[in-house]
């Protein structure tokens, strides 16, 4: 227990005397995911509202292969894009292993399926009202469709949050992707991993802390739009 | 909305392009071992070298077979690892070339302070593990490194298959965490001596050395440069560089001069 009471208060000591280095792989950290995330929403929303609006061929399988790709194992992953992206791989020529770019496209994807399903699920919930109060008063389909939107945004909301935990906390696929590279592919949770496996407890501590709290302040933001949202709602 | 979308579209571009601007032509990827990343001594020499030269290497750290492997594949410029077999294995095959030499440090086997199995005062590591096979627990990396494919020729010269025994554990670790599970384990393992040194302290091993100085325990280092034949994309010039000052004079010096926080050398330059 004393050790543990010990390997706490020397974490805070790090975090509060935060060095370049550290600060660089809290960027880095914040870099990746972020844009992984963006990204993600980017491809993802668009695909949501196909498969909430449009009735197509094959749409219920590809429902089905979303739910199934929100449990991707990082490390597959990982491996996969290394294999694509490896010298000796299709891609190869682009020269994009071990570089920050090879691994927000690693969380892209895993983030996506996340973002696109749960998205999903919040547009079809909308209380078809909405729909044919819009269609009296005239609307375009895209009008209409944006007013759904506009209904499923703290749905929609949720959903980035769930993709942004997924990206956060990953280890597996970066490590595999980026290579963990000091100063250039190092972000928090590979150096958690690293740090640990040198049985530098403290550090490894201290960066679990600040990731938590950085998790922490994005979800804040993000609770405090989804209230507005909801105020909207019910306004 | 869309102007939201518009904004989160831009930065997501130039994180993009950011991300990407950075390579330059003035950086190598080194292939190479966790045990040699953990030991501190890239953090020592490369700082050194690159301030010399203005290269910058760049460590991807895995088991002795995933770095060969990286180079295989074309992944790395130049591979710095520790299983002289296999290496010269994969140069003979053509994927490497300008193999050197570069230091060594030794293995050793550690165990429990109170020694169960009696170890301390045998000379012969192929002894010790048969011992160890009998009447104790052993600790495998099982993860095709340098250290794991020292333990497994001994095993072989012993006619033992350790693979599935009960008192033979594989944790597919790097170095030091296999340490600390042998610790936990009260149980016997093959670590070398940097990793040992480097660490002992700090993770408040209860262990010792109980087998030391046995020639079939030395650990040699190489250093190998990608054919550039194989792969037009290598920098074989960068890497030829990083060689050539590795095994240098001034190179060997250095890595001589590397000490651990306590003061212990961790590596002794070898280069011819």
């Amino acid at each position: 227990m004393d050790s543990i009471i010990e390997s706490f208060s020397k974490a805070l000591s790090l975090i509060l005397n935060l060095d370049r280095e550290l600060r660089e792989i809290i960027f880095l950290s914040i870099e990746v995911s972020g844009t992984a995330l963006i990204a993600a929403t980017i491809i993802g929303l668009p695909v949501s509202a196909l498969l909430g609006f449009k009735r197509f061929p094959l749409r219920g399988a590809i429902i089905s292969m979303l739910n199934t790709f929100m449990g991707l194992p990082p490390v597959a992953v990982g491996l996969f894009i290394y294999l694509l992206l490896s010298r000796s791989g299709p891609l190869g020529f682009l020269a994009l292993l071990y570089t920050p770019t090879a691994m927000i496209i690693a969380q892209t994807i895993l983030a996506f399926p996340i973002v696109a399903s749960l998205s999903h699920s919040a547009i079809v919930s909308v209380d078809p009202i909405i729909r044919q109060a819009s269609m009296t008063l005239g609307a375009t389909p895209l009008q209409i469709s944006l007013a759904i939107i506009r209904e499923a945004r703290y749905g929609i909301i949720s959903a980035v949050i769930a993709g942004l935990g997924r990206v956060m906390a990953e280890v597996g696929a970066i490590l595999i992707v980026g290579g963990n590279i000091a100063g250039f592919t190092r972000v928090m949770t590979t150096t958690i991993a690293m740090e640990t496996d040198k049985g530098n407890f403290e550090l490894a501590l201290a960066l679990g802390i600040i990731l938590l709290t950085i998790s922490l302040l994005i979800n804040l933001a993000l609770y405090f739009i989804q209230k507005r949202g909801v105020a909207g709602v019910n306004r | 909305m869309r102007r939201i979308c518009s904004i989160l579209l831009a930065l997501a571009l130039s994180v993009f392009v950011f991300g990407t601007a950075a390579a330059s032509a003035a950086e190598i990827i080194c292939s190479s071992t966790t045990s040699t990343e953990n030991s501190g001594l890239y953090g020592y020499i490369l700082p050194i070298f690159e301030k010399k030269t203005g290269i910058i290497v760049k460590v991807v750290a895995r088991g002795t077979g995933a770095a060969i492997e990286m180079g295989k594949r074309g992944d790395a410029d130049v591979a710095f690892v520790h299983a002289k077999e296999q290496e010269l294995k994969a140069v003979a095959e053509g994927y490497f070339v300008d193999r050197h030499d570069v230091m060594y440090n030794d293995f050793v086997i550690i165990g429990p302070t109170n020694d169960p199995a009696k170890i301390k005062g045998m000379k012969s590591a192929a002894d010790a593990f048969k011992k160890i096979s009998e009447v104790g627990l052993f600790v495998s990396r099982g993860d095709k490194s340098g250290t794991n494919t020292k333990e497994l020729a001994i095993w072989k010269k012993l006619g033992i298959d350790p693979k599935g025994q009960k008192w033979y554990l594989e944790v597919g670790q790097g170095m030091e965490k296999t340490q600390r599970i042998a610790n936990e384990k009260r149980a016997y393992t093959l670590t070398d001596r940097g990793t040992w040194l480097a660490t002992k302290d700090k993770d408040r091993l209860e262990m010792e050395i109980v087998l030391e100085g046995d020639p079939i325990l030395f650990n040699q280092y190489g250093v190998m440069a990608v054919n550039p034949a194989k792969y037009k994309h290598v920098k074989y010039k960068e890497a030829k560089a990083f060689i050539d000052w590795l095994i240098s004079k001034e190179g060997q010096q250095v890595i001589g001069s590397y000490k651990d926080k306590n003061g212990n050398a961790l590596f002794i330059p070898n280069a011819k």
